[in-house]
């Protein structure tokens, strides 16, 4: 009888196990045979290059969403990864230390704030901000420039693609500056003080001792924020306009992949509609795959090591 | 100005950037949480709590049909997700350990973890909602689950392996066979850290709006019914904020508030136990 009980139990703790790849193959085989019609009427590159998504045409490229996905994801990290690596500098190196275990818990909890918050705070409060405050202020000095002066111009109701981006950086900074914070933390005191007894500065052992000892953590952290922000959608669903084109500015709203699915997908009237949905959800599983994958594999078990 | 006091300058110099920088970034969650707690904490009120939801236009109502759905949609992911975590993770760490299947599962679990949500909100509905033709909380449950499989995993599987094997080597001298060993030694001296982590996990998806846009969906109608579409605080929030009336808004910051003291308690609470937990 005992033996029994024992057998199922293995039997059973390695089902579960296991359940875990066969729900991983079945979203890629899933997601693959929804998307097949799609696939089919516009194949691979012309879908992924082409501008026009218009549902009552029947047709639909990935472009503009694709192009919003990658950009929002640049800037976000853009800013993000500076901020985050200030405050990670100043939680190890610069506060005093009755400061650090508050202000680091409390960055930690805002991680855990719901992601639709950031995004209705984005919609009520910072949109408008950027449309009264900040635009203006593009539009006078950056919006001037030669050459590069329309990525910062044109029609710009607050809501858009520089707003969704600031918000995500916001939105993913804690994440960012919690990990940043681990990896300068392992750094072993000793290399530390071995440094300062040599005369170094703090920003010396920063520069020469804990950014080369932490350099593949901090790599590795900014990868995964940069897989939590391609498929982050409450945080920009609210502020990025949902305009199916590929702006000429900045500042005008664009739409993103996670944007178009979650505005979409209930509408979504015919299959083949339905189908390019399930395609981009296809394309951004992909994505966000390959550089998870990169990030764990490739630089955080090196860490491990 | 001689190499000791440009590099005292420099020094001083990033020292206040990063100061600056670390100032920055608290000042904008400073800001999203003042907001965040101005706004709720004038929207709520005992309608909030027990009202029937608001018709347009209507100036009273509330968000009974959203907590409850809310609660509903979690606590099944929690009792469908839980079992499954810490299986697996015992798996993991009492059959597989390094065997390369285990570590393959370990890798996998991990890139499961970060899969994008309204992906799995896509592949659920493909899977559900698509054939039985309709949206239903049950269906929200299950993305829910699935991305709480691989954090309760994760826990499992470390808190388990912290174990020491002198303590299973006595039992199995003792004559137990390997599942008592498992259940009434490992998991008894790893019962506070698997707690935390499924605490953890649950106030990681307690927030979750995008798996539930197309899965549980939402319903203006009080119904304790998984198998129709079904009300959360987050869907009933996207689609209460995005509307425009002015108490529809305020409702959404009242589900606000009350959804973040809900994740963030579940998160204080986790980490307390931990913490008192670990300190015995």
């Amino acid at each position: 009888m005992g033996v029994s009980i024992d057998r199922v139990f293995a039997k059973v703790a390695l089902g579960a196990a296991l359940f875990v790849l066969f729900i991983l193959g079945a979203l890629f085989i899933v997601l693959y045979k929804e998307s097949s019609l799609s696939i089919q009427a516009f194949g691979v590159w012309k879908f992924i290059t082409s501008q026009v998504w218009n549902p009552p045409l029947e047709k639909f490229g990935g472009a503009p969403a694709i192009f919003g996905t990658l950009v929002s994801t640049v800037i976000a990290i853009a800013i993000a990864v500076p901020v985050a690596i200030g405050i990670a500098i100043f939680l190890t190196e610069i506060a005093p230390h009755f400061l650090r275990t508050p202000v680091g818990v409390a960055i930690e909890l805002l991680a855990a704030i719901p992601s639709i918050i950031y995004g209705m705070w984005g919609l009520f409060y910072f949109a408008p901000f950027m449309r009264d405050k900040v635009q203006p202020i593009i539009h006078a000095t950056l919006g001037k420039l030669p050459v590069v002066g329309s990525f910062f111009s044109g029609y710009t109701p607050g809501i858009g693609l520089l707003t969704a981006s600031v918000v995500l950086s916001i939105m993913i900074l804690p994440f960012t500056a919690a990990i940043a914070r681990d990896s300068f933390k392992m750094v072993p005191d000793i290399l530390k003080e071995s440094a300062y007894a040599l005369g170094a500065t703090k920003w010396d052992v920063m520069k020469d001792v804990v950014i080369p000892y932490a350099k593949l953590g901090v790599i590795g952290g900014i990868i995964l924020s940069l897989g939590r922000a391609l498929g982050e959608t409450m945080a920009v669903t609210f502020v990025m306009g949902n305009q199916p084109v590929i702006p000429s500015s900045i500042l005008e709203p664009a739409t993103s992949i996670t944007v178009t699915l979650a505005n979409e997908f209930t509408e979504a009237d015919t299959d083949l509609y339905l189908s390019s949905l399930f395609y981009l959800a296809l394309i951004l599983f992909v994505m966000s795959f390959f550089v998870i994958v990169v990030g764990k594999f490739f630089f955080l078990k090196k860490v491990e090591r | 100005m001689d190499a000791f006091q440009k590099r005292k300058l420099v020094n001083g110099i990033v020292l206040v950037l990063s100061t600056l920088a670390a100032v920055f970034g608290i000042m904008w969650l400073f800001w999203i949480l003042g907001t965040l707690i101005y706004k709720g904490f004038f929207a709520l009120s005992i309608e909030v709590f027990i009202g029937d939801p608001p018709s347009p236009g209507d100036e009273t109502g509330g968000l009974k049909h959203a907590i409850v759905g809310q609660l509903l949609i979690v606590l099944t992911a929690t009792v469908i997700g839980i079992p499954l975590g810490v299986l697996a993770g015992t798996y993991l760490s009492e059959y597989g350990r390094n065997s390369k299947l285990a570590n393959f599962i370990r890798d996998m679990s991990d890139v499961m973890m970060s899969v994008p949500s309204i992906v799995i909100g896509t592949f659920i509905y493909a899977l559900l909602v698509k054939p039985v033709g309709h949206f239903m909380g049950f269906a929200g449950s299950l993305s829910l689950a699935i991305m709480m499989i691989p954090i309760v995993l994760r826990t499992t599987d470390d808190m388990l392996r912290m174990v020491p094997p002198e303590l299973r080597e006595a039992a199995y001298a003792l004559g137990a066979t390997k599942f008592k060993v498992i259940k009434d030694v490992v998991y008894r001296s790893a019962i506070t850290g698997i707690v935390t982590g499924v605490i953890l996990a649950v106030a990681r998806i307690g927030g979750e709006t995008a798996p539930l846009l197309f899965t549980s969906f939402n319903n203006n109608f009080f119904t304790l019914d998984m198998t129709q579409p079904m009300a959360s605080l987050t869907v009933t929030m996207y689609d209460y904020a995005m509307s425009p009336y002015k108490y529809w808004q305020e409702l959404a910051w009242a589900a606000a508030i009350i959804l973040t003291v809900g994740v963030l308690g579940a998160n204080i609470l986790g980490r307390l136990i931990a913490h008192y937990g670990f300190k015995k």
